[in-house]
């Protein structure tokens, strides 16, 4: 989904203010909100982060990140039917605005398949590929940001095969494929001068990915044909 | 607004004991996991662990190769394993070269080797400029990089998950391996930092 989590390249958030001497936990229900969400709260990394991505975007802006962990948890609790909304709302302190409790917006992915990709597919690309990020708009989760999307880079490494996070988050099968480290040029994600040394490293799954023009010598699938 | 934490905590803390109360009602987590979980990462999983890593990759060139060639496994030798260190990749600051890790989509960090990321890490001011302004964001935290260096930011945007193995600064070379260990700063092995040598 085009989300307000999706933040690579935008402005007004002004400087980065690094705290002196910083605790792990600046309180002890952060550390409580940390332990319970990685305990099973959430089937996969994915659906965790999707469920963080679905916190209405002005709330978003407005909470720590442990609080946006805690919304992600009581929404999947709720969506798993652990517990019902009326069951975290009995136990609360009657100060707390009941609206703020898994208020979530609906998730909008792939719908629920069995995982039939048992075999994960062959690598289409090289390293030295040149290839471009799709322009997609997923209404799911995904894991390509908008700020890379049409934007031409080369391939730098092979890491193997990973889930894809656009299915599993939406327990529409795990299908899985070759993850690449793609490099692109600070010009072409910003229209920096030549010759400004500044490069970013992303890693982007096989589906995001389409060969430029011209590059069928690295593109193994468009070879075979 | 931002990410700073709220001063106020009773929303959150009792939003918490609620969910932490539910689960453990439905015998689906047991308080003393959930204890042993903060404790692990309040006393033993920190930046400690990474700064083992660097300070042997300086002084071994044996153990330097094999961490730059499968950074999972060279971890794994000194015992440092765990969630979000399942694929792990070391990636070298040098005279032309330096390297800058984000996670722009949430907060991904290598927990096993570095431990929970500080706030700035996961501010959203750190998450939206460091890939479009790495060299900026490096002169918010006082680093001056000369213009012919070449930036590199790893956007953690799968499940890898980057240390950064900062320059051995120049002094240090009779220095042992624990003290080593005591000057390489977490900051420096997500990029936004040098080593500095001690004073004398």
């Amino acid at each position: 989904m085009n989300g307000i989590h999706d933040m690579g390249g935008m402005d007004g958030f002004g400087p980065v203010v690094p705290e002196q001497n910083e605790p792990v936990f600046h309180a002890a229900w952060e550390g409580r909100t940390y332990a319970l969400a990685t305990s099973g709260v959430a089937t996969s990394a994915d659906e965790f982060r999707h469920a963080i991505e679905r916190i209405p975007p002005a709330r978003y802006l407005a909470s720590s990140y442990y609080e946006r962990w805690l919304a992600a948890a009581e929404t999947l609790l709720v969506e798993h039917r652990l517990a019902t909304r009326a069951e975290l709302l009995a136990k609360q302190d009657p100060s707390i605005d009941p609206n703020l409790i898994a208020n979530a917006i609906p998730a909008r992915g792939p719908a629920p398949v069995k995982d039939k990709s048992a075999k994960p597919r062959r690598a289409r690309f090289t390293k030295g590929a040149r290839v471009r990020a799709r322009n997609i708009n997923p209404t799911g989760h995904t894991r390509l940001p908008r700020y890379v999307r049409g934007k031409a880079g080369v391939v730098a490494r092979d890491w193997g095969v990973f889930v894809f996070p656009d299915t599993n988050a939406h327990h529409a099968g795990a299908k899985r494929q070759h993850c690449y480290s793609v490099v692109f040029d600070a010009r072409e994600l910003w229209g920096k001068p030549p010759g400004t040394r500044e490069r970013v490293y992303i890693d982007l799954w096989e589906d995001y990915l389409e060969p430029v023009a011209g590059n069928a010598k690295s593109d193994k699938r468009r070879k075979r044909k | 607004m931002s990410d700073h934490h709220n001063t106020d905590h009773s929303g959150p803390a009792a939003r918490v004991k609620a969910l932490e109360a539910i689960l453990a009602e439905k015998g689906l987590i047991d308080s003393a996991s959930i204890d042993a979980i903060v404790d692990a990462y309040e006393t033993r999983v920190g930046p400690r662990n990474g700064a083992r890593v660097v300070a042997k990759a300086w002084i071994a060139p044996a153990y330097r190769r094999r961490l730059l060639a499968d950074a999972t496994k060279a971890v794994a030798e000194l015992d440092f394993a765990g969630p979000e260190g399942g694929h792990l990749v070391a990636v070298e600051n040098t005279d032309r070269v330096h390297n800058l890790v984000v996670c722009t989509l949430c907060s991904c960090y290598p927990w096993p080797v570095l431990g929970l990321p500080p706030v700035w890490y996961k501010s959203f001011a750190y998450r939206s400029r460091a890939v479009s302004d790495p060299r900026g964001v490096l002169a918010d935290f006082g680093l001056k990089l000369k213009p012919e260096v070449e930036v590199r930011v790893w956007d953690s945007s799968a499940e890898i998950r980057y240390l950064v193995i900062p320059q051995r600064p120049k002094g240090t070379e009779k220095m042992s391996e624990d003290e080593l260990v005591a000057i390489v700063t977490r900051d420096s092995m997500v990029g936004v930092a040098k080593v500095e040598a001690p004073r004398r």
